[in-house]
């Protein structure tokens, strides 16, 4: 018998493209989802009208203005866009750099979407949650293990928001020393996440963003320029988005120290150090996980995320309320926390991450946990090995150093020789059913590709990404055109940037968008009319 | 019926195959043509007609005589209206027919000039019709530093065809940089900032220096302005450098501001346009003055490129706490980690300025960047 052929690199693919318009325009008026049975007479007079059980401020004056459509039009239209998109499950996930994609076990899955879980309310007596209490209160000992400090909140929704939950903890100390009105500056650098100069910005501070020095590690001079008894605190990504480890961390940390600001640690790239160092171990006063990320729980389009805020003893009075307790007999909520900065988001966390991330911890174990920080970053070491013998690519930076989790790479020399630049590039690997962003603004690196490959995928997984760049930057050398018109086998289409940084010309929603560009679908007929 | 203007500089490009850097002026003309150059920009004019062509029949396109534009309009099957300007013999056009071609087609009421050439045909267009009047270049010269240039040719016609149809284009106004030709046959990097020409813009199709940021550079600039207009003492007056940036805070004040002059502001009134140095030191013999400075030109010069007004004598009575330098992220982020420049001439003055500065990059954001003396 002869062998079966293997299927060429890179894999043909098609994807849907319905051209659907937005579900606005698809109402019809009259038509609905499900036609309810009229109420009996003899329950419609014991009841009466129930909208009338609600106080008068919260009835609407008139319906909401939805789009009026049938069940099947409705499935359909979400089944076509369902077809439009790609996600984790579906391609080689590696091309979202800092995003950490990796594997969310469906096991876990299955534990979240139990009805023990789902059905339990945030209001009820804590007598009856007693369960889920425990998981909170389990994950946060374990995740002040793995980073070393004090104590763990994981009431933030996002990374952004456990780093802003920080910045104001950071704040509240401040204050209970009397310097939150001298202390009005905040330092961070341009490979860290943005996120730490926006949280900063938010939270009411100056920011003052340092730039690398020659080989690509933030520069220690011109932090030591920046901090002063105005700082009150340095948030750092480590490592950095570039991949890099900062190896003076330790001396960052003590410059701000030495000036009585603190040093929140954002462990968003924390997939490639797990069990290998720690914030506490640096000097951090507080840091941030995002459970979404290093540990596996779905990333926000799959449901909210979770930020896990953790600090020492001297910022543990501000963290937000209620903490979870343990008296020896019984899990409870704190609420007396009288320096507490108050909540950065309703109730106690999203149960069902915790659950998953409590899951994932618990199958690996304290040795499972090194083993995927290893894996991950042999990964990333062995697809930055292949991508960079594709012509025309290079990583700035650390030359000859391995990386740590990730790469931001740089297709600086394939530009200049063939004119096609990174955000085409873009475009094109969505031909082969894959992606890669390239959200890296502003382009310290040129032409920027960030690919973090964590340990989910296998070495197949890698070759076969490689071998797609491989092919594209191929194309970019003989026939760049076919990049310059992608794409050509996928939905996406081509977007120009420059309105959206103008309020006038933006929409995100429909409302808007006929406000903004004065058109509007012709209005359906009133309650009335249609004789309701 | 809407008007194009073409013009092309045939000499552009001239120098570049046969390694002489550059084509200004008849000598080096010569030398390259002696060398068996070829010019490129006919081949680059008629690249960037070729994606005009669906428009051909809607547009009247006015051209410069003869190779300056009319050879290669009728070479691709346009139906040119050639200006009746004298012309040439081959190879002898010089600097001033471009001036007056441009200056020519303002006045027959062009919706866009579509120019091939260099940077130095870039300076020759800013000084005939300056920065009020919509532009765009073929980029066929050797050194194309001047962000006014489309990245190809092709592009450069797609981008005028998108303009003229009444597309979703910006007109933004962008720098006209030009090398020192003999410092840089010498091996010498100098590039300094000739004026702004008015170009349709897309980011994927222009040649810029600088690189994507999140907003857009006006709406960074507005930041900045904010930001230094908070910084300002409402008792001083401002030095304000030449650029785009620093005129968006004059902007922002509600005062005007000559883009590549030097002018003197308070909060709400501007003291004097366009100064020179004697003018500054008698300012300052009244009252003192801070200073408020953009880096220029590719290379970040901060002071000594382009501003020489702001000579080592002022820059030593208007104290360090009253200077502000503010800068594009997207500029910091071009000079890809090379560090911002000073070359007053005296090396006293370079020495004071410095080390590590705060450069204002938005609204209560700042960066530190490393300042080196340029001597």
């Amino acid at each position: 018998m002869k062998p079966i052929a293997p299927k060429p690199m890179p894999r043909r693919f098609h994807q849907a493209r319905w051209d659907e318009p937005v579900i606005f325009e698809l109402s019809q008026p009259g038509q609905r989802g499900v036609l309810l049975p009229p109420v009996e007479a003899g329950i419609k007079q014991e009841v009466g009208n129930p909208a009338q059980a609600l106080p008068e401020a919260v009835r609407r004056r008139k319906p909401p203005a939805l789009p009026e459509m049938s069940q099947i039009h409705v499935l359909r239209h979400y089944a076509r866009l369902s077809q439009e998109n790609l996600g984790v499950d579906l391609n080689i996930d590696v091309g979202q750099g800092t995003c950490t994609m990796k594997h969310s076990p469906k096991v876990n899955d299955q534990l979240a979407r139990t009805p023990k879980l789902t059905e339990l309310h945030p209001l009820q007596d804590e007598s009856t949650t007693q369960g889920i209490l425990e998981v909170m209160y389990r994950l946060e000992g374990m995740l002040k293990e793995i980073s070393g400090m004090d104590r763990v909140t994981l009431q933030p929704g996002a990374g952004s928001a456990a780093i802003y939950t920080n910045i104001c903890m950071i704040r509240a100390y401040h204050a209970s020393r009397g310097e939150d009105k001298k202390r009005d500056e905040v330092v961070t650098t341009i490979f860290s996440h943005p996120s730490n100069a926006s949280a900063a910005k938010v939270a009411g501070y100056k920011v003052i963003t340092l730039y690398p020095d020659e080989d690509g590690y933030p520069d220690l001079a011109a932090l030591k320029a920046a901090v002063s008894r105005r700082t009150a605190a340095l948030l750092i990504t480590n490592p950095e988005d570039t991949g890099i480890f900062n190896p003076r961390i330790e001396e960052f940390v003590r410059a701000v120290h030495d000036t009585g600001g603190l040093c929140a640690y954002d462990q968003a790239n924390a997939n490639g150090i797990l069990g290998i160092t720690r914030a506490r171990e640096a000097g951090f006063d507080a840091c941030h996980f995002n459970l979404h990320k290093t540990f596996s729980t779905p990333h926000g389009c799959g449901g909210p995320a979770t930020g896990a805020s953790g600090v020492t003893d001297a910022l543990a009075p501000f963290l937000p309320v209620p903490t979870v307790e343990f008296d020896g007999r019984k899990y409870y909520l704190d609420y007396c926390r009288p320096q507490s900065i108050g909540k950065t988001r309703p109730f106690y966390g999203v149960a069902p991450n915790i659950m998953r991330a409590y899951a994932w911890i618990m199958s690996l174990g304290a040795d499972g946990l090194r083993e995927v920080a290893e894996i991950a970053v042999l990964n990333n070491n062995y697809l930055m090995k292949r991508v960079l013998e594709i012509r025309g690519v290079s990583a700035p930076y650390a030359k000859g150093k391995r990386r740590i989790e990730q790469v931001r790479y740089s297709w600086e020399q394939l530009t200049q020789e063939t004119g096609v630049r990174s955000e085409e590039i873009e475009t094109r690997v969505a031909d082969f059913g894959m992606h890669y962003w390239t959200s890296h603004h502003p382009y310290v690196v040129p032409e920027p590709m960030t690919l973090e490959p964590t340990e989910s995928y296998s070495k197949a997984d890698l070759d076969e990404y490689a071998a797609m760049l491989r092919h594209i930057a191929e194309e970019a050398y003989s026939n760049p055109e076919i990049i310059k018109t992608a794409p050509h086998n996928s939905t996406v289409h081509r977007t120009h940037h420059e309105p959206f940084d103008n309020p006038d010309e933006w929409a995100v929603t429909w409302r808007a968008y006929q406000r903004k560009t004065g058109q509007s679908l012709a209005p359906g007929p009133t309650p009335e009319e249609r004789g309701e | 019926m809407k008007r194009l203007g073409l013009i092309v500089n045939p000499v552009a490009g001239i120098g570049g195959r046969v390694g002489l850097k550059g084509s200004d002026g008849l000598d080096v003309q010569q030398r390259a043509r002696a060398l068996g150059a070829v010019p490129q920009a006919q081949e680059r004019a008629a690249a960037a007609l070729e994606s005009l062509r669906p428009l051909a029949g809607d547009i009247e396109l006015l051209t410069a005589p003869g190779e300056m534009g009319e050879t290669v309009a009728r070479r691709c099957g346009f139906d040119p209206h050639p200006l009746s300007l004298s012309q040439r013999k081959s190879g002898e056009t010089t600097p001033e027919d471009t001036r007056c071609a441009a200056r020519a087609m303002t006045d027959a009421g062009v919706a866009l000039i579509l120019f091939a050439g260099g940077d130095g045909t870039a300076r020759d267009m800013s000084a005939a019709i300056g920065n009020d009047f919509p532009v765009l270049g073929i980029p066929a010269g050797v050194k194309i530093y001047s962000a006014v240039y489309a990245v190809t040719p092709r592009m450069a016609g797609d981008l005028a065809v998108e303009f003229l149809r009444g597309g979703r284009v910006r007109l933004l106004e962008a720098e006209v940089l030009d090398l020192d030709e003999e410092a840089y046959r010498k091996g010498q990097i100098i590039t300094r900032l000739d004026g702004y020409l008015k170009i349709p813009y897309r980011r994927e199709l222009v040649q810029n220096q600088k690189v994507p940021t999140p907003a857009s550079e006006a709406v960074q600039a507005q930041a900045i302005a904010a930001d230094v207009i908070e910084w300002m003492n409402p008792d001083m007056a401002y030095l304000l450098g030449p650029g785009t940036t620093t005129r968006a805070l004059a902007e922002r004040a509600g005062l005007p501001k000559t883009l590549v002059g030097v002018d003197i502001i308070t909060r709400d009134e501007l003291l004097a346009a366009d100064v020179g140095e004697r003018q500054i030191l008698e300012m300052l013999e009244r009252r003192p003055l801070g200073l408020v400075v953009t880096p220029t030109g590719g290379q970040g010069f901060l002071l000594g490129r382009g501003n020489q007004q702001i000579s080592p004598e002022v820059i030593r009575r208007v104290s360090r706490e009253n200077i502000r330098v503010i800068c594009l992220a997207s500029k910091i982020a071009a000079l890809r980690g090379r560090p911002l420049w000073v070359d007053t001439g005296d090396p006293e003055t370079d020495r004071l300025l410095t080390g590590y500065v705060e450069v204002v990059t938005g609204y209560h954001e700042k960066i530190i960047y490393k300042v080196m003396a340029g001597s």
